[in-house]
């Protein structure tokens, strides 16, 4: 991986930055992430009624 | 006009009294011509037999993943190299996703946990989850929790749920197919045993597992004899990393057969759209549905996916002149 990749994160591949893989991006809108896009770090993820959160060890939370 | 539809409109509609076995694969076999008229007919018997309200309900996680069970379309069972991790919701979290839900319309709120039973450490969740619930939002609290002891059905109503779901998935034939690490029988002893407390019997499945049509007019003959409160019918949303992860959705023709079959088969049930719709539906197939049998619905997100926006589902109703069923009418 080079330093213009980052990782998927839904399938945790590797993904060149600003992009994303098609199939995924589409699935992405009705799943929250599983992989921390930065480290590929499988996310602990919880998912509401309203919204989701996904928390990494190393990069901590996001929400949506 | 086919003759099984015929039939359906003397029995069912007329008589209050559902398909059976047969009328049911009638119904999942007839032609695409014909599925207007099944759809028109499974709205009417809803509308006869239940009458126009939807019921709606939200879902949360309890706790999330880490299932030793093998259900082959489950994302949270341990045994798949699934991406879905462990955790736990705190009894903070879970009161706030309740009045998230209530703020909807809704009247059900069910929490549910990927076990196989509930140990000690998720039943003390549940009771303190549950009144924590119940002392400051105004909704019906459900749960679904896996394979019960009497014990802890009898601790269940003693907190105040009111109604139990347990899904069968799928018929008794095609269950092993679908799970090996318990039976269709040891699911069925806990339906027996809610049943007998008292509580709603909340029972349904996933359609798309890989059954065949024959084994999809057996599975709603089998919900038909266990006459659940509520049918919950889910469309397989493949999952990545599970067994059925490379599964094709069901064709959307053939899902909104399914409702109009089950509709016919269980007039007085409420049948909810459960996961799975949006890829299988659509926008467009989500109105067919609530206009051929469906009369509840689960609004927002699952429990490890995301639903369409409760807005865009209320918002629908409000179109289709459904009134959201009040709470006083639950009670």
């Amino acid at each position: 991986m080079t330093t213009t990749e980052l990782w998927c994160d839904r399938c945790g591949d590797p993904v060149p930055a600003g992009t994303a893989h098609p199939g995924c991006a589409s699935a992405r809108a009705l799943e929250p992430p599983r992989y921390c896009h930065h480290c590929r770090r499988r996310m602990k993820v919880q998912v509401l009624p309203v919204g989701w959160s996904a928390v990494c060890v190393e990069h901590g939370e996001i929400r949506g | 006009m086919p003759e099984i539809l015929d039939q359906a409109r003397t029995q069912v509609l007329g008589d209050g009294v559902g398909l059976d076995e047969a009328g049911v694969l009638a119904v999942l076999n007839l032609p695409d011509e014909h599925l207007p008229a099944a759809l028109q007919l499974a709205h009417d018997v809803r509308m006869r037999w239940c009458g126009p309200e939807v019921e709606v309900e939200g879902i949360v996680s309890l706790k999330t993943g880490g299932c030793p069970e093998d259900c082959h379309f489950c994302s949270q069972s341990g045994l798949f190299t699934s991406p879905v991790r462990s955790v736990w919701l705190d009894i903070p979290s879970l009161v706030e996703a309740a009045k998230q839900t209530a703020k909807t319309g809704a009247t059900e709120f069910c929490i549910v946990a990927a076990v196989r039973g509930p140990d000690d450490r998720l039943m003390k969740q549940m009771r303190e989850g549950v009144a924590a619930i119940k002392a400051e939002v105004d909704i019906q609290v459900a749960a679904s929790l896996g394979m019960l002891s009497q014990e802890q059905v009898d601790d269940l109503v003693d907190m105040g749920v009111h109604r139990y779901n347990h899904n069968l998935e799928t018929c008794r034939s095609y269950f092993p197919n679908v799970v090996t690490t318990h039976s269709w029988e040891e699911r069925w002893e806990t339906l027996r045993m809610v049943r007998d407390s008292g509580m709603e019997v909340c029972c349904g499945g996933i359609l798309g597992l890989g059954e065949t049509v024959e084994q999809r007019a057996e599975f709603a003959a089998q919900l038909a004899e266990l006459n659940p409160h509520e049918v919950p019918l889910n469309f397989l949303n493949p999952r990545p990393g599970t067994p059925l992860g490379d599964r094709p959705v069901v064709e959307g023709k053939d899902a909104l057969r399914a409702i109009a079959a089950f509709r016919l088969a269980m007039p007085r049930t409420i049948l909810r759209y459960a996961g799975g719709r949006e890829i299988t539906l659509g926008d467009l197939g989500t109105r067919d549905g609530l206009l051929g049998g469906i009369n509840a619905v689960i609004v927002g997100n699952y429990l490890t996916t995301l639903g369409r926006p409760a807005t865009a589902d209320l918002d629908l109703l409000d179109e289709l002149k459904m009134p959201v069923k009040a709470l006083s009418a639950t009670l």
